[in-house]
């Protein structure tokens, strides 16, 4: 069984927590109703490989259908990955004792996207929050409650809300309870989907704020999903920028907003919204859309739309480069 | 500094707001539809204290009595020594005549009951057998109420249960629980009804049977709906990151979201049992004489209502339809209110 | 990208005067929109700011005459569309202005068109609406609407249903059947919401390209400051039902003079620099049945005085053409 107490925070910062290696999701597409045969597969996610380090963010950014949901999806064991490993501490996640997959599960939680679907609107905050550890743990009720009162004043609630249902609660609160949530096992990885994008403007900064608090006081990694690249700038530690399944450039954050490099990458900035209406930004209109995963160009996934495409790029797929200390990508014109 | 980002506080509603809501909540309550099933509940529970007479046998010289508002009929008849049946309506024997006036002679005419005045001690009158209808009616409503609950309670737990199987794992097992769906469909249930009747004889236990089989699939079907919309919730999602276990999911996170309905489709189904249980009974292989159910009842009358004597049917005819109409009514409210996208419509 | 140009003339199309639309609801009435008044001139883009709940979307409604009525009506102001007052005028009068003069583009592509008829089909409806002309004619209309919105093989795509187009073409499909009558008005609701953000820059761009050939009139609603530092020459910021500050885009960026105005730009992450913490506005708007006698941002507001508390602020000057309502600035 797992500790009753909380594990001991011994990790530094910086330090190496999860390791994905190769990781490949392939979606079977079948035809027929009683004798199904697979016709293709759907690649949402093509052989990427990443770190994530206690008390750093990782922001995973990319158009819809780039695969940073099922990347999610493979980190949360929602998934199977087709191939690749995830390696927690050294051990591979896959291939190992149910015991060490269960210690996985209970170290890497999320919060999601939509506060009014994580909560199950029929359990009382107080049994929401302590699911985990009526699952996880074997420790009391009484234990149990006074854990939760700790995590409702962390997350900037009080105890008189643990009685409360969800619908009693905003948005905001709402995400602040799926925090509280994700928080209970001590956990050292929390996959955060979009955690934000679904609040009002005024109520994101404040669950931003918090979420790096808490990064600071638990030491804890977080792999931030986003599509907004001014939420990444201000979260995370690195990027990630994903295209059609595969990562195209990985780069500590400050590298990557003064020195974008992939032509998809500079796109995206582009593209993304100014912060004022003097701010100067390239005038990259990428045309068309991003092809289906079912049938992905040959090459370099990117050179149908891409501004600076070659001659090689339709024929041979990139190989990823380190272009300087930790900040690597594919493209032919590095 | 998160801490005091709190200060958000739920405030209750006000007094007014809630004497409002509850005003609200009484102006839509279904009061004539949840009376007359609270009557129905009442006659089934205590059918024993409240039934004026035995259900089950009755004087033959007190049938056919009518309810105790009918006047009787009286008509002027021939008084014959003997007489053929096609006479019977103009002529009467001299010694039945002479039991009411000992001086009569052939040939006199005299006035007769046709049929008798309705008494107080019969309500709503008695049947061929001499059987008070009224507590029969009562009684009925003791085996319509006993049948509904064993049905809802065996069919609606294996349709539920066929419901969460195929709306969680899919793939084969939907597929195979929904073509049983299909398949019940196109199976004539009544037809098979009577035939096991034929075969094994009548009994409780043969329409509950048959009965389980019609309404599970009503069940399934709702559930497995239900359970594909609340599978994909991310609360669902979170249980599984935190390493719930498959029937920790569905009997914590998915069930419990699935009861509204359930109460809703329960309420419609007691109304179409209780029309099965009547129709069956109605054609002989339902509950078993003379145990008084309201369809054996309405059975019992037909062949007497071409000669006036309506009531034996009529009672427990109206007894079914109200039952049924207020359920229907009673059920489609219990959408409404239950129903989280109907109710903010509001 | 120019956004102050010679464009814009000083021709008025749609003026609000003083609008208020209720609703009367089970808490008590509702003050969606109360007392709000701003100009749009010919060729230029107006931007509506505000969170979920500030009336931004009641507003859209009334100027369209679309509010529900009953719970919703619209208690008093005008708003003048083309010298005319639509108000007081009748329901089929207003189903003519609608498409012609004023037109609607919002958020779900999806719901916005019907998924059973062509997308061909459903711009030619739009047109034939307003437009008493043949039918050939109806259909190269359609197409020439369709090439505008930059839909590629527009010929073989109007044959197309709905279900048939990504997200970005039906919100182009969607766009194509608001500006198919040369409407003088259009008001865009987040039209951008559900589209990836390199989808989102063709439309935008498309949007532009479209108000510079035709000298449209746009009103962005929205609640990202970002689409209005992109699109919009002037901004009104709303606030519980009320305009708090109404400017041009960059007196607002650069002064911005509101409290609230001030502490929504600073809540918002940059993507041009880095920031070392967001200022984060705490509490959460008041519910719109129950706003408090002053000024309804007082409880979050970091600068409130005695007098915020007692009445609603007067709309002060900061400079010319642009206001504020804050005690702060008398």
């Amino acid at each position: 069984m797992t500790t009753t107490e909380s594990p001991a925070q011994t990790t530094e910062p910086g330090q190496v927590l999860l390791e994905a290696k190769n990781l490949k999701k392939y979606f079977p597409v079948t035809k027929g109703l009683l004798i199904s045969r697979v016709t293709g597969h759907i690649k949402a996610v093509d052989d990427i490989s990443f770190e994530l380090r206690a008390g750093e963010t990782l922001g995973v950014v990319g158009e819809s259908g780039c695969g940073k949901s099922t990347t999610a999806k493979m980190m949360l064991m929602l998934e199977e990955p087709t191939d690749g490993s995830i390696l927690f501490e050294g051990q591979d996640v896959h291939h190992t004792s149910a015991e060490v997959r269960k210690a996985y599960r209970s170290s890497v939680q999320a919060v999601f996207q939509d506060p009014w679907s994580s909560l199950n609107p029929r359990m009382r905050v107080k049994d929401i929050i302590a699911e985990p550890m009526v699952i996880n743990w074997s420790i009391s009720r009484s234990e149990q409650q006074a854990r939760v009162m700790k995590l409702l004043n962390d997350v900037g609630l009080n105890e008189y809300h643990s009685n409360l249902f969800p619908h009693e609660f905003s948005g905001g609160q709402r995400q602040r309870l799926a925090i509280a949530r994700a928080l209970a096992l001590n956990p050292r990885v929390i996959v955060l989907d979009e955690p934000v994008s679904a609040l009002d403007v005024s109520i994101r900064a404040q669950i931003m704020n918090l979420l790096k608090d808490l990064q600071k006081e638990y030491n804890v990694a977080y792999m931030l999903i986003a599509h907004d690249l001014a939420t990444v700038r201000y979260m995370c530690t690195w990027v990630a920028v994903m295209y059609l399944g595969q990562i195209v450039e990985l780069s500590p954050v400050k590298e990557l907003f003064i020195n974008p490099s992939h032509p998809y990458t500079k796109a995206l900035m582009s593209a993304a919204l100014p912060s004022h209406p003097d701010m100067e930004q390239e005038e990259i209109i990428l045309q068309g859309e991003v092809p289906s995963p079912l049938n992905p160009p040959s090459g370099c996934y990117f050179h149908p739309r891409c501004p600076a495409a070659m001659d090689r790029c339709s024929v041979e797929k990139p190989i990823t480069k380190e272009i300087s200390p930790g900040h690597s990508l594919s493209c032919h014109l590095f | 500094m998160a801490a005091d980002l709190s200060g958000i506080v739920i405030a209750p509603p006000t007094r007014r707001a809630k004497a409002a809501g509850v005003y609200r909540k009484i102006k839509r309550w279904p009061v004539i539809p949840m009376f007359l099933l609270g009557l129905v509940v009442f006659a089934g529970l205590f059918a024993p204290l409240i039934a004026p007479h035995d259900p089950e046998s009755g004087e033959l010289r007190e049938r056919n009595i009518p309810p105790a508002w009918s006047n009787g009929e009286r008509a002027v008849k021939t008084v014959v020594e003997r007489m053929t049946i096609n006479e019977r309506t103009t002529s009467v024997t001299l010694s039945d005549a002479q039991k009411i006036d000992p001086n009569i002679q052939l040939g006199d005419r005299i006035e007769v009951f046709v049929r008798p005045a309705g008494s107080t001690k019969f309500l709503l009158g008695t049947d061929h057998l001499g059987r008070d209808v009224l507590s029969r009616v009562i009684y009925g409503a003791r085996i319509s109420i006993l049948v509904s609950v064993v049905t809802l309670a065996v069919g609606g737990t294996i349709g539920v249960t066929m419901g969460l199987m195929a709306g969680w794992y899919g793939g084969f097992v939907d597929e195979f629980l929904m073509r049983l769906v299909d398949i019940k469909l196109a199976i004539p249930l009544i037809l098979i009804a009577l035939v096991l009747v034929i075969t094994l004889g009548q009994s409780l236990w043969i329409i509950v049977t048959v009965l389980c089989l019609f309404i599970w699939p009503r069940f399934a079907r709702q559930v497995r709906g239900e359970v594909l919309q609340l599978k994909h919730m991310d609360y669902v999602s979170l249980a599984k990151v935190s390493g719930a276990s498959t029937p920790r999911i569905l009997f914590i996170h998915i069930f419990p979201g699935t009861i509204n309905t359930l109460i809703v489709v329960a309420t419609l189904q007691v109304g179409i049992v209780i029309l099965l249980e009547s129709t069956l009974s109605f054609l002989g292989a339902g509950v078993p004489p003379p145990t008084p159910a309201w369809g054996s009842m309405v059975a019992d009358g037909r062949d007497k209502l071409a000669g006036g004597v309506w009531w034996i049917s009529t009672f427990p005819g109206i007894a079914i339809m109200l039952t049924v109409m207020s359920l229907n009514l009673f059920g489609d409210w219990l959408r409404d209110t239950l129903d989280p996208r109907l109710r903010q419509l509001e | 990208m120019v956004t102050t140009d010679t464009r814009i003339n000083t021709e008025t199309v749609l003026s609000v005067e003083d609008l208020r639309t209720y609703f009367t609801t089970r808490w008590g009435v509702v003050k969606a929109v109360d007392g709000i008044s701003f100009d749009l001139r010919r060729g230029e883009t107006l931007g509506i700011v505000g969170e979920s709940g500030c009336g931004k979307s009641v507003t859209m409604l009334s100027l369209m005459r679309l509010i529900p009525i009953p719970p919703g009506r619209i208690v008093s102001g005008k708003i003048i569309l083309d010298g005319e007052d639509i108000i007081p005028i009748s329901e089929q009068e207003m189903a003519r202005i609608r498409g012609s003069k004023i037109a609607l583009i919002i958020q779900d592509p999806m719901t916005s068109l019907n998924p059973v008829f062509s997308i061909g089909n459903q711009v030619e409806e739009a047109i034939r609406i307003h437009q008493d002309i043949p039918r050939r004619s109806v259909t190269e209309k359609a197409l020439e609407v369709l090439r505008k919105v930059n839909i590629p093989a527009a010929e073989q795509r109007a044959k197309d249903y709905p279900h048939q187009m990504s997200g970005g073409m039906r919100q182009r499909v969607v766009g194509a059947i608001g500006i198919s009558c040369q409407p003088q008005v259009l008001i865009a609701d987040e039209p951008t919401t559900s589209l990836d953000v390199t989808i989102q820059a063709q439309y935008l761009k498309l949007l532009k390209d479209i108000q510079r050939e035709s000298n449209l009139s746009i009103i962005f609603i929205t609640h990202d400051f970002g689409i209005v530092a992109k699109m919009c020459d002037r901004v009104a910021v709303m606030y519980a039902g009320r305009i708090v500050e109404h400017g041009s885009v960059r007196d607002i960026f650069n002064n911005p003079s509101h409290p609230y105005t001030e502490a929504l730009l600073a809540s918002v992450p940059k993507m041009d620099r880095d920031v070392d913490r967001l200022y984060s506005i705490e509490g959460q708007p008041p519910p719109l049945h129950d706003l408090p006698v002053g000024c309804a941002f007082a409880d979050r507001c970091p600068d409130v005085m005695d007098k915020c508390r007692e009445q609603y602020p007067d709309s002060l000057a900061v400079s010319d053409g642009h206001i504020a309502s804050c005690w702060k600035l008398e």
